[in-house]
Protein backbone atom coordinates (compact mmCIF):
# COMPACT_ATOMS: atom_id res chain seq x y z
CA UNK A 1 0.00 0.00 0.00
CA UNK A 2 2.52 2.79 1.26
CA UNK A 3 4.83 0.68 -1.46
CA UNK A 4 3.49 1.99 -4.26
CA UNK A 5 3.70 5.39 -3.28
CA UNK A 6 7.17 5.56 -2.04
CA UNK A 7 8.18 3.70 -5.56
CA UNK A 8 6.44 6.53 -7.42
CA UNK A 9 8.49 9.07 -5.27
CA UNK A 10 11.44 7.39 -6.26
CA UNK A 11 10.63 7.64 -8.99
CA UNK A 12 10.58 10.94 -9.21
CA UNK A 13 13.12 12.47 -7.75
CA UNK A 14 15.47 10.49 -9.97
CA UNK A 15 13.66 12.28 -12.94
CA UNK A 16 11.56 9.68 -13.48
CA UNK A 17 7.88 9.96 -14.71
CA UNK A 18 5.64 7.05 -12.66
CA UNK A 19 2.70 6.57 -13.73
CA UNK A 20 0.44 4.17 -11.12
CA UNK A 21 -1.73 2.13 -13.38
CA UNK A 22 -3.42 -1.50 -14.46
CA UNK A 23 -4.18 -0.50 -18.13
CA UNK A 24 -2.42 -2.71 -20.46
CA UNK A 25 -2.32 -0.10 -23.41
CA UNK A 26 -0.35 2.24 -20.44
CA UNK A 27 2.27 -0.21 -19.69
CA UNK A 28 2.54 -1.43 -23.13
CA UNK A 29 3.45 2.15 -24.44
CA UNK A 30 5.82 2.55 -21.23
CA UNK A 31 9.36 2.79 -21.58
CA UNK A 32 10.29 0.37 -17.87
CA UNK A 33 8.21 -1.38 -16.03
CA UNK A 34 8.44 -1.74 -11.99
CA UNK A 35 6.27 -4.19 -9.87
CA UNK A 36 6.09 -3.33 -6.20
CA UNK A 37 4.05 -5.01 -4.38
CA UNK A 38 2.68 -5.92 -0.31
CA UNK A 39 0.66 -8.80 -0.05
CA UNK A 40 0.33 -12.12 -0.84
CA UNK A 41 1.67 -13.79 -3.95
CA UNK A 42 -1.68 -15.94 -5.03
CA UNK A 43 -3.98 -12.81 -4.53
CA UNK A 44 -1.44 -10.49 -6.29
CA UNK A 45 -1.37 -13.10 -9.53
CA UNK A 46 -4.99 -13.78 -9.66
CA UNK A 47 -5.11 -9.81 -9.83
CA UNK A 48 -2.45 -9.95 -12.75
CA UNK A 49 -4.24 -12.59 -14.28
CA UNK A 50 -7.71 -10.90 -14.04
CA UNK A 51 -6.56 -7.62 -15.56
CA UNK A 52 -4.80 -9.88 -18.20
CA UNK A 53 -1.46 -8.36 -17.60
CA UNK A 54 0.45 -11.64 -17.28
CA UNK A 55 1.27 -11.84 -20.58
CA UNK A 56 1.58 -7.96 -21.29
CA UNK A 57 4.05 -8.13 -18.41
CA UNK A 58 5.63 -11.42 -20.21
CA UNK A 59 6.14 -9.49 -23.84
CA UNK A 60 7.45 -6.51 -22.44
CA UNK A 61 10.13 -8.39 -20.27
CA UNK A 62 11.03 -10.65 -23.49
CA UNK A 63 10.94 -7.33 -25.37
CA UNK A 64 14.10 -5.71 -23.82
CA UNK A 65 12.05 -2.85 -21.66
CA UNK A 66 13.36 -2.81 -17.74
CA UNK A 67 11.32 -5.25 -15.49
CA UNK A 68 12.26 -4.45 -12.12
CA UNK A 69 10.38 -6.46 -9.19
CA UNK A 70 10.46 -4.94 -5.82
CA UNK A 71 9.83 -7.17 -2.70
CA UNK A 72 6.35 -9.04 -3.55
CA UNK A 73 7.08 -7.74 -6.95
CA UNK A 74 10.82 -9.49 -7.36
CA UNK A 75 8.54 -12.69 -6.09
CA UNK A 76 5.92 -12.46 -8.84
CA UNK A 77 8.84 -12.73 -11.41
CA UNK A 78 9.77 -16.33 -10.16
CA UNK A 79 7.99 -19.55 -11.54
CA UNK A 80 6.02 -20.80 -8.40
CA UNK A 81 5.50 -19.67 -5.05
CA UNK A 82 4.65 -21.77 -1.99
CA UNK A 83 2.99 -18.93 -0.21
CA UNK A 84 -0.71 -19.94 1.07
CA UNK A 85 -0.81 -23.25 -1.29
CA UNK A 86 1.32 -23.75 -4.70
CA UNK A 87 0.57 -20.46 -7.39
CA UNK A 88 2.19 -19.98 -10.53
CA UNK A 89 4.22 -16.85 -11.13
CA UNK A 90 5.10 -14.76 -14.14
CA UNK A 91 7.80 -17.75 -14.66
CA UNK A 92 10.64 -15.09 -16.04
CA UNK A 93 13.36 -16.37 -13.97
CA UNK A 94 13.16 -20.10 -12.96
CA UNK A 95 12.78 -20.98 -9.96
CA UNK A 96 10.47 -21.10 -6.54
CA UNK A 97 9.43 -18.57 -3.66
CA UNK A 98 9.25 -20.11 -0.19
CA UNK A 99 8.82 -18.96 3.19
CA UNK A 100 11.63 -18.01 5.75
CA UNK A 101 12.14 -20.58 8.26
CA UNK A 102 14.28 -22.47 10.09
CA UNK A 103 17.22 -21.02 11.43
CA UNK A 104 19.20 -24.29 10.47
CA UNK A 105 22.73 -23.76 12.30
CA UNK A 106 21.34 -23.10 16.10
CA UNK A 107 18.00 -24.96 15.24
CA UNK A 108 15.28 -22.26 16.39
CA UNK A 109 12.43 -20.40 14.23
CA UNK A 110 14.06 -16.97 12.59
CA UNK A 111 11.95 -14.33 13.57
CA UNK A 112 8.98 -13.39 10.48
CA UNK A 113 9.22 -11.18 8.88
CA UNK A 114 12.67 -10.32 8.24
CA UNK A 115 12.33 -6.54 9.02
CA UNK A 116 14.86 -4.16 9.00
CA UNK A 117 18.92 -2.94 7.51
CA UNK A 118 20.64 -6.12 6.12
CA UNK A 119 23.66 -6.32 3.95
CA UNK A 120 23.93 -7.22 0.86
CA UNK A 121 27.13 -8.94 -0.15
CA UNK A 122 28.27 -9.91 -3.70
CA UNK A 123 27.46 -14.19 -4.76
CA UNK A 124 30.62 -14.11 -5.43
CA UNK A 125 32.41 -12.90 -2.39
CA UNK A 126 31.26 -11.41 0.93
CA UNK A 127 34.25 -9.68 1.73
CA UNK A 128 33.84 -6.15 1.93
CA UNK A 129 37.02 -5.17 0.04
CA UNK A 130 36.51 -7.09 -2.78
CA UNK A 131 35.20 -4.32 -5.51
CA UNK A 132 32.30 -6.30 -7.22
CA UNK A 133 32.92 -7.27 -10.57
CA UNK A 134 29.55 -9.17 -10.70
CA UNK A 135 27.40 -6.06 -10.50
CA UNK A 136 29.06 -4.38 -13.09
CA UNK A 137 26.08 -3.24 -15.96
CA UNK A 138 23.96 -3.99 -13.31
CA UNK A 139 21.39 -1.90 -11.19
CA UNK A 140 23.60 -2.10 -8.23
CA UNK A 141 26.44 -1.43 -9.89
CA UNK A 142 27.34 1.22 -7.77
CA UNK A 143 26.82 -0.02 -4.39
CA UNK A 144 29.81 -0.99 -1.91
CA UNK A 145 29.71 -4.83 -1.30
CA UNK A 146 27.88 -5.29 1.94
CA UNK A 147 25.80 -2.16 1.77
CA UNK A 148 23.03 -2.14 4.13
CA UNK A 149 19.57 -2.35 2.56
CA UNK A 150 15.73 -2.06 4.16
CA UNK A 151 14.04 -5.92 4.24
CA UNK A 152 10.51 -6.44 5.44
CA UNK A 153 9.42 -9.72 4.10
CA UNK A 154 8.64 -13.38 4.85
CA UNK A 155 9.14 -15.22 1.69
CA UNK A 156 12.70 -14.98 -0.51
CA UNK A 157 13.03 -16.40 -3.85
CA UNK A 158 15.68 -19.51 -5.01
CA UNK A 159 16.51 -19.00 -8.42
CA UNK A 160 17.59 -22.11 -9.62
CA UNK A 161 20.65 -20.81 -11.54
CA UNK A 162 23.34 -19.30 -9.81
CA UNK A 163 24.12 -17.28 -12.61
CA UNK A 164 21.57 -14.60 -11.95
CA UNK A 165 21.98 -13.82 -8.46
CA UNK A 166 23.21 -10.71 -7.91
CA UNK A 167 23.69 -10.75 -4.06
CA UNK A 168 22.92 -12.82 -0.98
CA UNK A 169 21.71 -11.78 2.45
CA UNK A 170 22.28 -13.37 5.60
CA UNK A 171 19.56 -13.55 8.24
CA UNK A 172 20.25 -16.05 10.41
CA UNK A 173 22.09 -18.89 9.44
CA UNK A 174 20.37 -18.86 6.10
CA UNK A 175 22.01 -17.21 3.18
CA UNK A 176 18.83 -16.34 0.33
CA UNK A 177 19.34 -14.39 -3.28
CA UNK A 178 18.53 -10.61 -2.03
CA UNK A 179 18.70 -9.22 -5.71
CA UNK A 180 19.04 -10.71 -9.34
CA UNK A 181 19.64 -9.80 -12.76
CA UNK A 182 18.60 -11.97 -16.01
CA UNK A 183 19.54 -9.03 -19.02
CA UNK A 184 16.76 -6.54 -18.83
CA UNK A 185 15.07 -8.32 -15.52
CA UNK A 186 15.70 -7.31 -11.96
CA UNK A 187 14.69 -7.85 -9.31
CA UNK A 188 15.17 -7.12 -5.38
CA UNK A 189 13.74 -8.32 -1.58
CA UNK A 190 14.60 -5.14 -0.18
CA UNK A 191 12.77 -1.99 -0.52
CA UNK A 192 15.44 0.51 -2.23
CA UNK A 193 12.58 2.91 -2.20
CA UNK A 194 13.03 3.12 1.50
CA UNK A 195 16.89 2.32 2.14
CA UNK A 196 17.89 5.50 2.03
CA UNK A 197 20.35 7.78 -0.50
CA UNK A 198 22.00 4.00 -1.33
CA UNK A 199 19.02 2.34 -2.15
CA UNK A 200 18.05 5.64 -4.40
CA UNK A 201 21.16 5.12 -6.07
CA UNK A 202 19.17 1.76 -7.57
CA UNK A 203 16.76 4.36 -9.37
CA UNK A 204 19.16 6.38 -10.89
CA UNK A 205 20.78 3.47 -12.36
CA UNK A 206 17.39 2.74 -13.46
CA UNK A 207 16.72 5.86 -14.74
CA UNK A 208 20.04 6.06 -16.45
CA UNK A 209 19.30 2.52 -18.36
CA UNK A 210 16.15 3.72 -19.52
CA UNK A 211 17.64 6.77 -21.19
CA UNK A 212 20.47 5.13 -23.12
CA UNK A 213 18.23 2.89 -24.14
CA UNK A 214 16.34 5.39 -25.39
CA UNK A 215 19.13 7.21 -27.33
CA UNK A 216 19.93 3.91 -28.79
CA UNK A 217 16.28 3.73 -30.11
CA UNK A 218 16.77 7.10 -31.54
CA UNK A 219 20.17 6.36 -33.40
CA UNK A 220 18.43 3.30 -35.09
CA UNK B 1 22.62 -9.79 10.11
CA UNK B 2 20.04 -7.40 11.30
CA UNK B 3 21.66 -4.10 12.05
CA UNK B 4 20.47 -2.20 15.19
CA UNK B 5 18.72 0.91 15.03
CA UNK B 6 18.77 4.49 16.04
CA UNK B 7 15.14 6.47 15.57
CA UNK B 8 14.79 10.32 16.58
CA UNK B 9 11.76 10.88 17.40
CA UNK B 10 9.44 14.30 16.48
CA UNK B 11 6.60 15.37 18.16
CA UNK B 12 3.78 16.95 16.51
CA UNK B 13 1.18 19.28 16.48
CA UNK B 14 -0.55 20.88 13.99
CA UNK B 15 1.57 19.46 11.38
CA UNK B 16 4.47 21.20 13.18
CA UNK B 17 7.35 20.30 15.30
CA UNK B 18 7.01 20.73 18.68
CA UNK B 19 9.77 20.57 21.87
CA UNK B 20 11.70 22.24 18.96
CA UNK B 21 14.99 21.35 17.01
CA UNK B 22 17.73 22.51 17.23
CA UNK B 23 19.50 21.86 13.85
CA UNK B 24 21.99 24.42 13.14
CA UNK B 25 21.07 25.53 9.18
CA UNK B 26 17.57 24.99 9.35
CA UNK B 27 15.53 27.59 7.76
CA UNK B 28 12.45 26.20 9.94
CA UNK B 29 13.38 24.25 12.92
CA UNK B 30 9.54 23.11 13.46
CA UNK B 31 8.77 21.38 9.82
CA UNK B 32 8.51 17.98 10.31
CA UNK B 33 10.08 17.66 6.88
CA UNK B 34 12.95 19.65 6.96
CA UNK B 35 14.24 17.73 10.41
CA UNK B 36 13.30 14.54 9.32
CA UNK B 37 15.13 14.73 5.99
CA UNK B 38 17.61 16.04 8.36
CA UNK B 39 17.75 12.91 9.98
CA UNK B 40 17.36 10.68 7.16
CA UNK B 41 20.65 12.17 5.27
CA UNK B 42 22.82 11.75 8.62
CA UNK B 43 22.08 8.12 8.32
CA UNK B 44 18.69 7.71 11.02
CA UNK B 45 17.16 4.42 10.69
CA UNK B 46 13.83 5.14 11.04
CA UNK B 47 11.90 8.37 12.10
CA UNK B 48 9.10 8.32 14.56
CA UNK B 49 6.37 10.59 14.00
CA UNK B 50 4.29 11.50 17.61
CA UNK B 51 1.16 13.56 16.62
CA UNK B 52 -0.56 15.64 19.61
CA UNK B 53 -2.83 17.53 17.53
CA UNK B 54 -6.06 18.35 19.89
CA UNK B 55 -8.20 20.12 16.73
CA UNK B 56 -10.92 18.27 15.46
CA UNK B 57 -9.75 18.55 11.89
CA UNK B 58 -6.90 16.48 13.24
CA UNK B 59 -7.26 13.45 11.05
CA UNK B 60 -7.03 15.12 7.91
CA UNK B 61 -3.91 17.63 9.63
CA UNK B 62 -1.93 14.19 10.37
CA UNK B 63 -2.70 12.94 6.74
CA UNK B 64 -1.62 15.84 5.18
CA UNK B 65 1.41 15.57 7.03
CA UNK B 66 2.19 11.97 6.24
CA UNK B 67 2.01 12.54 2.72
CA UNK B 68 4.43 15.11 2.60
CA UNK B 69 6.81 13.42 4.50
CA UNK B 70 6.33 10.23 2.59
CA UNK B 71 6.71 12.17 -0.49
CA UNK B 72 10.31 13.53 0.54
CA UNK B 73 11.80 11.15 2.74
CA UNK B 74 13.20 7.63 1.65
CA UNK B 75 13.54 6.00 5.33
CA UNK B 76 10.77 4.20 7.00
CA UNK B 77 8.92 6.15 9.34
CA UNK B 78 5.96 5.51 11.84
CA UNK B 79 3.13 7.73 12.89
CA UNK B 80 1.52 7.46 16.05
CA UNK B 81 -0.88 9.44 18.17
CA UNK B 82 -4.84 9.13 18.19
CA UNK B 83 -5.20 6.49 15.87
CA UNK B 84 -8.44 4.69 17.08
CA UNK B 85 -9.78 2.51 14.39
CA UNK B 86 -8.74 0.54 11.50
CA UNK B 87 -10.14 3.00 9.25
CA UNK B 88 -7.61 5.58 11.06
CA UNK B 89 -4.92 3.19 10.64
CA UNK B 90 -5.76 2.53 6.96
CA UNK B 91 -5.86 6.71 6.81
CA UNK B 92 -2.29 6.91 7.39
CA UNK B 93 -0.72 3.92 5.83
CA UNK B 94 -2.55 5.20 2.58
CA UNK B 95 -0.58 8.45 2.97
CA UNK B 96 2.54 6.93 2.96
CA UNK B 97 3.72 6.04 6.31
CA UNK B 98 5.78 3.16 6.73
CA UNK B 99 3.98 1.64 10.17
CA UNK B 100 1.81 2.47 12.87
CA UNK B 101 1.84 3.01 16.60
CA UNK B 102 -0.95 2.53 18.21
CA UNK B 103 -1.42 2.70 22.03
CA UNK B 104 -4.69 3.54 24.33
CA UNK B 105 -6.61 2.38 21.74
CA UNK B 106 -5.26 -1.12 21.48
CA UNK B 107 -5.39 -1.29 25.71
CA UNK B 108 -9.18 -0.50 25.26
CA UNK B 109 -9.63 -2.78 22.38
CA UNK B 110 -7.25 -5.27 21.96
CA UNK B 111 -9.03 -6.82 18.59
CA UNK B 112 -7.40 -3.35 17.32
CA UNK B 113 -4.20 -4.85 17.11
CA UNK B 114 -5.38 -8.35 15.76
CA UNK B 115 -7.72 -6.53 12.99
CA UNK B 116 -5.13 -4.28 11.85
CA UNK B 117 -2.07 -6.91 11.60
CA UNK B 118 -4.52 -9.34 9.63
CA UNK B 119 -5.43 -6.07 7.01
CA UNK B 120 -2.42 -4.79 6.83
CA UNK B 121 0.68 -7.27 7.71
CA UNK B 122 2.27 -7.24 11.34
CA UNK B 123 5.04 -5.63 10.07
CA UNK B 124 3.23 -1.74 10.13
CA UNK B 125 2.09 -2.65 13.40
CA UNK B 126 3.52 -1.13 16.50
CA UNK B 127 2.08 -1.41 19.85
CA UNK B 128 3.49 1.81 22.12
CA UNK B 129 3.52 1.10 25.78
CA UNK B 130 3.88 3.36 28.15
CA UNK B 131 5.16 2.03 31.44
CA UNK B 132 5.65 3.19 34.57
CA UNK B 133 7.19 1.04 37.79
CA UNK B 134 5.07 0.68 41.27
CA UNK B 135 6.16 2.57 44.25
CA UNK B 136 5.69 -0.10 46.44
CA UNK B 137 6.78 -2.86 44.38
CA UNK B 138 9.66 -1.68 42.04
CA UNK B 139 10.05 -4.72 40.26
CA UNK B 140 6.66 -4.59 38.83
CA UNK B 141 5.81 -1.87 36.09
CA UNK B 142 2.13 -1.14 34.90
CA UNK B 143 0.64 0.44 32.02
CA UNK B 144 -0.77 3.86 31.56
CA UNK B 145 -2.94 5.04 28.77
CA UNK B 146 -4.14 8.55 27.50
CA UNK B 147 -0.23 10.05 27.04
CA UNK B 148 0.93 8.70 30.76
CA UNK B 149 -2.23 10.04 32.54
CA UNK B 150 -4.37 7.13 33.03
CA UNK B 151 -3.29 4.16 35.22
CA UNK B 152 -4.27 0.20 34.32
CA UNK B 153 -4.07 -2.88 36.19
CA UNK B 154 -1.70 -4.05 33.08
CA UNK B 155 1.68 -5.60 33.77
CA UNK B 156 3.34 -4.25 31.02
CA UNK B 157 5.39 -7.23 30.72
CA UNK B 158 2.28 -9.35 30.54
CA UNK B 159 0.41 -6.84 27.97
CA UNK B 160 3.95 -6.96 25.40
CA UNK B 161 3.28 -10.55 25.39
CA UNK B 162 -0.25 -9.89 24.84
CA UNK B 163 0.33 -7.69 22.09
CA UNK B 164 2.54 -9.75 20.48
CA UNK B 165 0.35 -12.84 20.42
CA UNK B 166 -2.19 -10.37 18.82
CA UNK B 167 -0.50 -9.30 15.82
CA UNK B 168 1.99 -6.57 16.97
CA UNK B 169 4.92 -6.92 14.59
CA UNK B 170 6.73 -4.54 17.19
CA UNK B 171 6.39 -3.18 20.57
CA UNK B 172 7.73 1.09 21.74
CA UNK B 173 8.78 1.00 25.16
CA UNK B 174 8.62 4.27 26.91
CA UNK B 175 9.95 4.26 30.83
CA UNK B 176 8.01 6.73 32.19
CA UNK B 177 10.24 6.90 35.15
CA UNK B 178 13.10 7.75 32.81
CA UNK B 179 11.63 9.54 30.17
CA UNK B 180 13.16 13.16 30.50
CA UNK B 181 15.51 11.76 33.31
CA UNK B 182 18.10 11.52 30.54
CA UNK B 183 19.65 9.01 33.31
CA UNK B 184 20.10 5.73 30.74
CA UNK B 185 16.63 3.80 29.88
CA UNK B 186 15.06 1.73 31.56
CA UNK B 187 17.32 -1.39 30.97
CA UNK B 188 15.76 -4.35 33.38
CA UNK B 189 12.46 -3.55 32.12
CA UNK B 190 13.60 -3.43 28.62
CA UNK B 191 15.36 -6.56 28.51
CA UNK B 192 12.71 -8.56 30.39
CA UNK B 193 10.43 -7.59 27.70
CA UNK B 194 12.89 -8.06 24.82
CA UNK B 195 13.94 -11.53 26.27
CA UNK B 196 9.90 -12.46 26.61
CA UNK B 197 8.79 -11.62 23.56
CA UNK B 198 10.08 -12.60 19.82
CA UNK B 199 9.13 -9.26 18.01
CA UNK B 200 11.61 -6.35 18.29
CA UNK B 201 11.40 -3.87 21.06
CA UNK B 202 12.30 -0.33 21.03
CA UNK B 203 13.84 1.09 24.16
CA UNK B 204 12.09 4.67 24.52
CA UNK B 205 12.71 7.37 27.86
CA UNK B 206 15.77 8.88 29.22
CA UNK B 207 18.86 8.73 26.40
CA UNK B 208 21.17 10.94 27.77
CA UNK B 209 24.53 9.81 26.54
CA UNK B 210 26.02 7.81 23.99
CA UNK B 211 26.74 4.95 26.25
CA UNK B 212 23.07 4.96 26.70
CA UNK B 213 22.35 4.16 23.65
CA UNK B 214 24.85 1.26 23.97
CA UNK B 215 23.52 -0.07 26.62
CA UNK B 216 19.98 -0.39 25.55
CA UNK B 217 21.06 -2.60 22.85
CA UNK B 218 23.44 -4.72 24.88
CA UNK B 219 22.42 -4.85 28.24
CA UNK B 220 18.60 -3.97 27.20
CA UNK B 221 18.80 -6.65 24.31
CA UNK B 222 16.46 -3.86 22.19
CA UNK B 223 16.89 -3.92 18.18
CA UNK B 224 16.53 -0.32 18.39
CA UNK B 225 16.96 2.89 20.53
CA UNK B 226 14.69 5.60 20.32
CA UNK B 227 15.16 9.01 21.41
CA UNK B 228 14.43 12.58 20.95
CA UNK B 229 15.60 15.88 22.92
CA UNK B 230 19.95 14.34 22.95
CA UNK B 231 18.92 14.55 18.47
CA UNK B 232 16.95 17.40 18.46
CA UNK B 233 19.47 19.78 20.76
CA UNK B 234 22.13 17.92 18.94
CA UNK B 235 23.76 16.79 22.32
CA UNK B 236 24.66 13.72 20.14
CA UNK B 237 24.29 13.13 16.22
CA UNK B 238 23.22 10.49 14.18
CA UNK B 239 26.98 9.70 12.94
CA UNK B 240 28.23 9.81 16.34
CA UNK B 241 25.85 7.67 17.46
CA UNK B 242 26.82 5.33 14.64
CA UNK B 243 30.50 5.52 14.92
CA UNK B 244 30.47 4.97 18.75
CA UNK B 245 28.20 1.70 18.48
CA UNK B 246 30.49 0.65 15.30
CA UNK B 247 33.45 1.17 17.87
CA UNK B 248 31.80 -1.03 20.61
CA UNK B 249 31.03 -3.69 18.36
CA UNK B 250 27.66 -3.12 18.37
CA UNK B 251 26.24 -3.91 14.25
CA UNK B 252 25.16 -0.68 12.60
CA UNK B 253 24.50 0.65 9.34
Amino acid sequence: MGNLFSVKQACEQVGLNAIITNSKKTILASSAVILPGVGAFGDAMQILEQLDLVQVIQELANSGKPVAGICLGMQLLMTESHEFGRHRGLGLIEGEVTRLSVDTHLDRPLKVPHMGWSRIYSADSIDEQVPVGAWKGSLIEDLPNGTFMYFVHSYYPKPESPDVRLSLTRYGSLEFCSSFQKRNIFGCQFHPERSGPRGLAIYRKLAASIHSLQEQHSYD
Amino acid sequence: MLAKRIIPCLDVKDGRVVKGTNFVNLRDAGDPIESGLRYSEEGADELVFLDITASSDRRNIVADMVRRVADSINIPFTVGGGLRSVADIEHILRAGADKVSINTSAIENPRLIQESAERFGSQCIVVAIDARREAEQKSSAKVFTHGGRVRTDLDAVEWAGRAAALGAGEILLTSMDADGTKAGYDLDLTSRISTSVKIPVIASGGAGTLEDLYLGLTKGAASAVLAASIFHFREVTIPQAKAYLRERGVLVR
